[in-house]
């Protein structure tokens, strides 16, 4: 058989379709083209991808399955590790995982890893989910804060293991960062939606509009549940400290992205929530949320929309596929570049702001070249919105209010290798225990801490 | 029979009681026993109405931990609110998160004055009946633009020591701000603390009379929210220098650092989407009339 180089490519919309709605950008694959990827796995005996999985899935075995066309058996294969297959088939960065230790990536280009999983988790969502066996209840209590990837995961696998499950959200839905923050047209809302039904038929209960820590307190939970896991995610939008960042059209990342994810506005008015859509629009920043906000911008009708970031475009942290998107979307990016004042017209509202030019010094902690300032290099651009999209800090609400639970320094809460806490009962994992990080990154952390608090609840240690 | 925690959040968030205090202020008791379990003053929720509905800070009365419901008071000013206004008991709301904030400083101080402007006086109640149960003595002043926009009177009297009242019209109380009798009241007396809660301008006087006097005063800022959790910034506001979020470091700051003039502006964001969103909501009930009209007619034709 001869050997494909390339990945079997996945259709999208046309960049200048899509820049006008919030439909999904990838198409994903055919079953012709989903068994023609299949085809270039070598099935190698070591399975160096599975290493690079942080939830262990079974790689070369559920590609067998699609190459023998059982994609039924395919999604259940990825289930065994994975109860959220069509969030992870969209949105891991999958060119640092799994995809980076394929061995035909050595040669060539790696197996589409990620898109297959994706092709199989729609495929049974089309055709009907199926629900493994009820597993024999354990009577053991756990409550779950927070329900986004690393929440849902905890909940799924010890849910799976016949232990009473119930999750608390402050939001009114379910999904944490999922629904508020990744945009319909990279994670359909759909199917975020089909995925936490998925755990709720695995017995999972969810109570949405609790805000553990106000609401009912973490210590009123441990008189009721038998052991709690905390992942509470990196909420806390962070700001720039410079002069006129609370002008009015200056939004945090999180508020512009939740407005529009979240509460809908882009159907404003059929939805009550509304947004302001700028027609000159600055995203500070170039991480994945920093893209997602420019493109959302473009969507909302802007017609010039800047990535605005201090490095240059090798030290960008978003995933290069997002960074192509918006680049033929038409993004504009000032590389090297950083805010220094934002000015104000009469009305209070954003109306200019002023840069400076850096260049890259030596590398600082992070291992990435620390950007300069170029003296007497300011300028100015014309701007109406601003979104600041510089990172988020762990939310502090739990760590505040919990007496006895060890944070660091950054404001996360520390934990060991399976995430126990340093309270009796408690475990923590996400970004609330590592920082700002992936999706796939929660998953494992909530997986792991379900597997040690399943060994707690069965050998009380 | 000892009720679980958990149980409680099954409740419906169901409206048992209405009142109209007047034409666009209502009162609603609903049922949401977490919250009224562990409110405390200074504290607000959250709600939503329907699905489609945006989520709206609205400040909590009291509550009646019996019957596990909280009470809200709030004036009818864009879509959300009017149509909130005209749900009736047994109606229930899809959402309602709380208690949110920081809770207010309650001690025993001495003397305090609680200074109340517009429905502001529904979340200065219960501060108001928990500094008088500290032991301080309470001192009361109540403004509104007319007669009938004063709320709790009653209530208010019941908890303070002297009550002023003043109208912009001069159709109750005395003719003019709650800033001018606290003006002069501060000429005669010494106070210990003040407390104010009510339009940001009003607050701000409030503020500009009492910072000559040193008397510490404490504003309940009423800053535009999206989640109320801290996590999207919407509500930050400038105090002492300083960015903070009104909806977690808050909602009460110290007046004579509170930047009321931002305040004002960042309350004014999304006049125009306001304006269109109640303009459409007012064509929606027409023509929703006009229906249930001709559909009337058409029976008696």
């Amino acid at each position: 058989m001869p050997i494909i180089k390339e990945k079997t490519k996945m259709k999208e919309q046309d960049p200048k379709e899509r820049i006008h709605n919030f439909y999904e950008v990838a198409l994903g694959y055919s079953p012709e083209e989903a068994l023609r990827e299949a085809d270039r796995c070598l099935q190698c005996k070591n399975a160096p991808c599975i290493k690079g999985c942080p939830v262990n899935i079974d790689i070369p075995g559920f590609i067998k399955l699609i190459k023998d066309g059982k994609f039924d058996e395919a999604i259940q294969k990825i289930k065994e590790k994975n109860n959220l297959p069509g969030i992870t088939g969209r949105v891991c960065p999958q060119e640092e995982q799994c995809e980076k230790y394929c061995t035909m990536g050595k040669k060539f280009e790696p197996v589409g890893i990620g898109r297959l999983e994706r092709f199989v988790s729609d495929w049974e969502t089309k055709k009907g989910i199926k629900l493994p066996e009820k597993p024999v209840p354990t009577g053991k209590k756990v409550a779950i804060v927070g329900s986004g990837p690393a929440g849902l995961t905890c909940a799924g696998d010890l849910a799976k293991l016949g232990h009473s499950v119930t999750i608390f959200e402050s939001l009114h839905k379910p999904g944490g960062v999922l629904m508020y923050g990744i945009p319909e047209f990279r994670l359909p809302k759909k199917i975020v939606e089909n995925e936490v039904n998925y755990i709720k038929k695995l017995g999972v209960e969810i109570k949405t509009d609790v805000v553990v820590g106000k609401t009912i307190t973490l210590e009123e939970l441990l008189d009721e549940y038998d052991a709690i896991f905390i992942g509470t995610g990196a909420g806390l939008p962070r700001f720039l400290g410079i002069p006129g960042e609370n002008l009015n059209g200056v939004y945090s990342a999180n508020e512009f992205l939740t407005r529009v994810n979240l509460m809908k506005a882009y159907r404003f008015p059929e939805y009550d929530t509304p947004v302001k859509k700028g027609k000159r629009v600055a995203v500070i920043g170039a991480g994945n949320v920093a893209m997602d906000s420019a493109r959302t911008a473009l969507r909302l009708g802007a017609e010039k929309v800047y990535i605005v970031y201090r490095r240059s475009e090798k030290e960008m942290p978003a995933r290069n596929e997002e960074i192509e998107h918006a680049k033929e979307e038409g993004v504009e990016f000032l590389l090297l570049t950083t805010p220094v004042r934002i000015t104000g017209d009469e009305n209070y509202w954003v109306k200019q702001m002023k840069c400076i030019k850096m260049k890259l010094g030596e590398p600082d902690e992070s291992g990435r070249r620390r950007p300069i300032p170029i003296e007497g290099s300011e300028f100015e651009i014309d701007v109406d919105l601003i979104i600041i999209a510089i990172g988020q800090r762990p939310n502090p609400l739990i760590p505040q209010t919990v007496k006895g639970l060890k944070t660091t320094k950054w404001g996360t809460i520390e934990v060991d290798e399976n995430g126990r806490t340093s309270l009796d009962r408690v475990w923590a994992g996400g970004d609330i225990a590592t920082g700002a990080a992936t999706v796939i990154a929660a998953m494992g952390a909530g997986k792991r801490a379900a597997a040690d608090i399943h060994k707690y609840l069965k050998t009380g240690e | 029979m000892e009720r679980s925690i958990v149980s409680d959040g099954d409740k419906m968030y169901r409206i048992t009681h209405k009142e109209e205090l007047c034409e666009t202020v209502k009162l609603f008791d609903i049922e949401a026993p977490l919250i009224a379990k562990n409110f405390k003053p200074g504290q607000f929720l959250i709600v939503r109405i329907d699905e489609t509905g945006e989520r709206i800070p609205l400040t909590i009365v009291d509550t009646d931990r019996i019957n596990g419901t909280v009470r809200i008071i709030f004036q009818e000013v864009g879509k959300t609110t009017k149509k909130l206004g005209m749900l009736k008991p047994g109606d229930t709301l899809q959402d309602v998160t709380g208690p949110l904030g920081k809770p207010a400083e309650i001690e025993k101080f001495g003397k305090v004055v609680c200074v109340g402007g517009g429905v502001g006086v529904a979340p200065l109640y219960p501060q108001a009946k928990a500094f008088k149960e500290a032991g301080n003595e309470v001192i009361s002043i109540l403004g509104a633009r007319r007669k009938e926009l004063i709320i709790l009177e009653d209530e208010i009297r019941k908890v303070s020591d002297r009550v002023y009242i003043t109208t912009n019209d001069g159709s109750y109380g005395r003719k003019g701000f709650v800033s001018d009798v606290l003006r002069e009241l501060l000429e005669k007396e010494k106070f210990d603390r003040v407390v104010t809660i009510g339009p940001a301008v009003m607050m701000m006087a409030v503020a500009m009379v009492t910072k000559p006097h040193n008397v510490k005063t404490i504003a309940s800022l009423n800053a535009i929210m999206v989640d109320g959790t801290g996590m999207c910034g919407a509500c930050r506001v400038t105090v002492g220098g300083e960015t903070k979020f009104t909806c977690v470091d808050g909602p009460d700051f110290d007046a004579h650092l509170v930047d009321f003039r931002e305040l004002m502006e960042r309350q004014k964001m999304y006049i125009s989407e306001e304006i269109r969103a109640t303009e459409a909501y007012k064509e929606e009930l027409e023509s929703a009339l006009l229906s249930v009209y001709s559909l009337l007619k058409q029976k008696k034709g």
